[in-house]
């Protein structure tokens, strides 16, 4: 049975648990609420979530382990001398699940029949284009050991199917009927469902974490055999990015100081357009407009938050380089080359950011109590000493939370920055020289077919790595400026 | 009412220095102030008394048109600061409050230093002509504010941090260091321990030398120590204004009298 088909009588199991467990409580109360311990509906969920809430879990180990297990077993069919020639126990296996694969479908297809599909021999078959048939490509012929395999995983995993089908239906049935034996009037059905909401709860935070740590990890390893390859202190102190591509010789110099330096110079620009226009409209639209100019201002301004960023890099190619170009290009002052520069990405960038600023500044200038404006005022302060000496002061924190936010946008930022600033990584202080940051060029290393066995590959990796760290870095930042100034409101 | 300590009444100067007619408050539909009228004295101490949601703080409010800031209200009527209309589109709200400053129900420092919250309106009006002289004004107004004594070791620590009652006596001094013409004080002792309370009466009747004050209280007691007028608001009417003595003794409404007694309120 598939996984989504377990899940849905699962599902059926619990709604039917819930009707026997509130009915059960109802009965042992003589049929008045005032009898029972809890209200009904608890002793209706407390069963369902006890039938389906160690059925799901299972499902999920059994899922996700399952692959793995086989993945073990069937290893051990694969002679050394097949891995040689295919080159690694991977590949070999990835053979092995596509010809596993594909002889299910040519049974979903009728063009070969179970039977047959359990113990075709490539001596008799030609089993690469019978697959063929059924639209399952195999780049090369397949080998009597490959096929043996497939068989044996075909065969393992149907078993482990089916085995998973009874496992978690029979968890769920137990569970269910266990809550409904319990079931009676004095059951504090109430304060199990209380501590199983918690539990659920916790896990749902945990699963949010332990992402985190995963994708951590994945970078992790990648960048650690990046750095068995390459030297650290060249990564992060070389000042030349020039990656060859394999074949074409030559060593690779792999300095991370321009990218950095790019990334930096660009999003110091951006803000720099971003901080001011949204603070100030925040102001604006939070101690100045009437609400019926807020309530359309607010809106419009946050569309610009919707537009998608490759909106934005064409804008940045098409209209401000050219734009710019006019400005400061040859013609005038000869500051700039082409279109594409720093300050082409840096301005469009910071238009991107306003409403990150706006808003949420906004948000916050709005939370702070009416209190302190009335105390300002009534002291004879004007309008705009009472937002500068007390309500700007209040909202700090909150205002420095936004901007960091903004900042870890722009730094993340990629598409833009390809369309606006160009490709070259260039240790430059002129802000119309091309340059590019390190999204651009994590994209730029992966695209194209690199085996991620090479520097020029895995130094995306690393790049990632020390995004992650920056980032991570101004998020710290961010909350520790936050908790020391919150202590000093209520 | 016997027992109270009724301080000499007689009012020193008959200069008018409040004068409203005919004014009405409204948030939204709500009519909350009706037909009040009302002449407050120069160097004297009126206290506005009524039960809660009556409209003290209403009226209050309208005295330095601290009512602009909400949306809803509107106020009708006129009123007089020195002879000038004081809702007159050439009057400066900026300037009418620093003129008549306020105490507010709730203490509000700013997320400021104590000695920033303190300095704050004489840092505004220019008041100080130097550090030295701005030292000087902040320890004045904190002395005034009954709280130095507490602060002094601690000038720079943030003013929210102290306790409630702190709190209140900050927003006394602060108000006070602008040396303003009238100080409106909202309940200014609701939070207040006894000694603290006599201390902020002893500032009270120290700046009706020079000052009016008003102060909306729940206090008998201290309507009748402070105050040489009382107002007494009810349902958003000025039932009784007179003397406080006259008040207190002998009011000629009989829901005055209710309330004073405490039957109604
Ligand atoms: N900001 C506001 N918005 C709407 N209605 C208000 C507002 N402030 C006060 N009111 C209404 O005006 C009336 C008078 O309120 P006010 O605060 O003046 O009473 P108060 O006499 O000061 O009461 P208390 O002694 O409890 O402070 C009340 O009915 C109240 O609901
Ligand atoms: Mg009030």
């Amino acid at each position: 049975m598939p996984t989504l088909w377990i899940a849905l009588f699962a599902l059926v199991l619990s709604v039917v648990g819930y009707a026997l467990g509130r009915r059960r409580a109802m009965v042992s109360a003589d049929g008045d609420i005032r009898n029972l311990h809890s209200r009904p509906n608890y002793y209706g969920v407390n069963a369902a979530l006890t039938g389906l809430v160690p059925a799901f879990l299972v499902l999920a180990l059994w899922t996700l382990g399952q692959p793995l297990f086989l993945q073990n077993s069937v290893s051990g069919m694969i002679s050394d001398a097949q891995i040689e020639e295919t080159g690694s126990l991977g590949l070999v296996m990835s053979d092995v699940r596509r010809v596993a694969d594909g002889l299910d479908q040519a049974v979903a297809e009728g063009a070969m029949d179970a039977e047959t599909a359990g113990n075709v021999r490539i001596d008799l078959t030609d089993v690469r284009a019978r697959l063929g048939e059924v639209g399952v490509a195999l780049g090369s012929a397949v080998s009597q050991e490959t096929l043996r395999a497939a068989q044996a995983y075909r065969a393992q995993s149907s078993f482990g199917d089916l085995l998973k089908t009874i496992v978690v239906l029979g968890i769920a049935l137990a569970g269910i009927s266990y809550a409904v034996m319990r079931t009676n009037a004095t059951f504090r059905a109430r304060n199990v469902v209380e501590s199983g909401v918690r539990w659920l709860l916790i896990a749902a935070a945990s699963i949010a974490i332990l992402t985190t740590v995963g994708i951590f990890l994945s970078l992790i390893f990648n960048t650690v055999e990046f750095f068995r390859l390459y030297p650290a202190g060249d990564f992060f102190f070389g000042t030349t990015w020039q990656p060859s591509f394999t074949g074409r010789g030559g060593s690779s110099q792999l300095g991370v100081l321009p990218l950095l330096w790019g990334t930096f110079y660009i999003s110091l620009i951006a803000l720099a357009v971003a901080v001011p226009i949204g603070l100030f409209s925040a102001i604006y639209l939070s101690e100045y407009a009437s609400p019926r100019v807020r309530s359309v201002a607010k809106p419009l301004l946050e569309v610009l938050a919707g537009i998608p960023t490759i909106v934005y890099g064409l804008f940045a190619l098409l209209t401000v380089g050219p734009l710019l170009l006019r400005v400061f290009g040859d013609d005038t002052v000869g500051w700039m080359q082409g279109g594409t520069a720093v300050m082409t990405a840096g301005l469009v960038m910071g238009i991107m950011l306003i409403p990150f600023v706006s808003s949420l500044s906004d948000d916050i200038i709005n939370a702070v109590p009416q209190a302190m404006r009335d105390g300002s005022l009534g002291l004879g302060a004007t309008h705009s000493e009472t937002v500068r000496q007390v309500i700007l002061p209040a909202a700090l924190p909150g205002i420095v939370g936004a901007i960091l936010l903004a900042a870890s946008r722009a730094i993340g930022e990629t598409m833009i920055v390809v369309l606006g600033a160009g490709a070259a990584a260039r240790l430059s202080l002129n802000p119309f020289d091309a340059m590019t940051t390190v999204t651009a060029k994590i994209v730029s290393q992966l695209t194209g077919d690199s085996d991620f066995s090479s520097p020029e590959a895995l130094v995306a990796f690393a790049l990632g790595m020390t995004l992650f760290v920056i980032t991570l870095g101004l998020n710290v930042l961010a909350l520790y400026i936050v908790r020391k100034y919150r202590e000093q409101y209520e | 009412m016997n027992d109270m300590r009724l301080i000499e009444r007689a009012v020193d100067m008959d200069d008018i220095k409040i004068s409203a007619r005919d004014v009405q408050v409204y948030y939204g539909d709500n009519h909350a102030i009706k037909d009040v009228n009302v002449d407050i004295q120069d160097k004297t101490v009126t206290a506005f008394i009524g039960p809660s949601g009556c409209g003290k703080s209403t009226f209050l409010r309208c005295l330095n048109r601290m009512n602009d800031t909400i949306d809803i209200c509107r106020v009708e009527g006129d009123i007089h600061l020195d002879g000038e209309d004081i809702n007159d589109k050439r009057v400066d709200p900026v300037q009418l409050r620093a003129k008549v400053g306020m105490v507010f129900q709730k203490p509000n420092p700013f997320p400021k230093s104590i000695y920033d919250n303190a300095a704050y309106g004489p840092k505004i009006h220019g008041m100080a002509k130097n550090k030295a002289e701005l030292d000087e004004i902040v320890e004045r107004a904190l002395r005034r504010g009954a709280i130095w004594d507490e602060v002094k070791d601690r000038l720079d620590a943030p003013g929210t941090g102290l306790s409630g009652g702190q709190q209140q006596r900050l927003c006394i001094a602060r108000a006070v260091a602008t040396e303003p013409e009238v100080l409106l004080m909202d309940e200014p002792c609701s939070a207040l321990d006894p000694i603290a309370t006599a201390q902020v009466e002893e500032l009270i009747d120290e700046l009706r030398q020079n000052y009016s004050v008003v102060i909306v209280t729940h206090s008998m007691q201290q309507a009748a120590r402070v105050s040489q007028k009382t107002a007494f608001f009810h349902l958003g009417n000025l039932v009784e204004y007179d003397e406080t003595g006259k008040i207190f003794t002998n009011p000629e409404d009989e829901r005055t009298e209710s309330y004073i007694t405490g039957r109604i309120g």
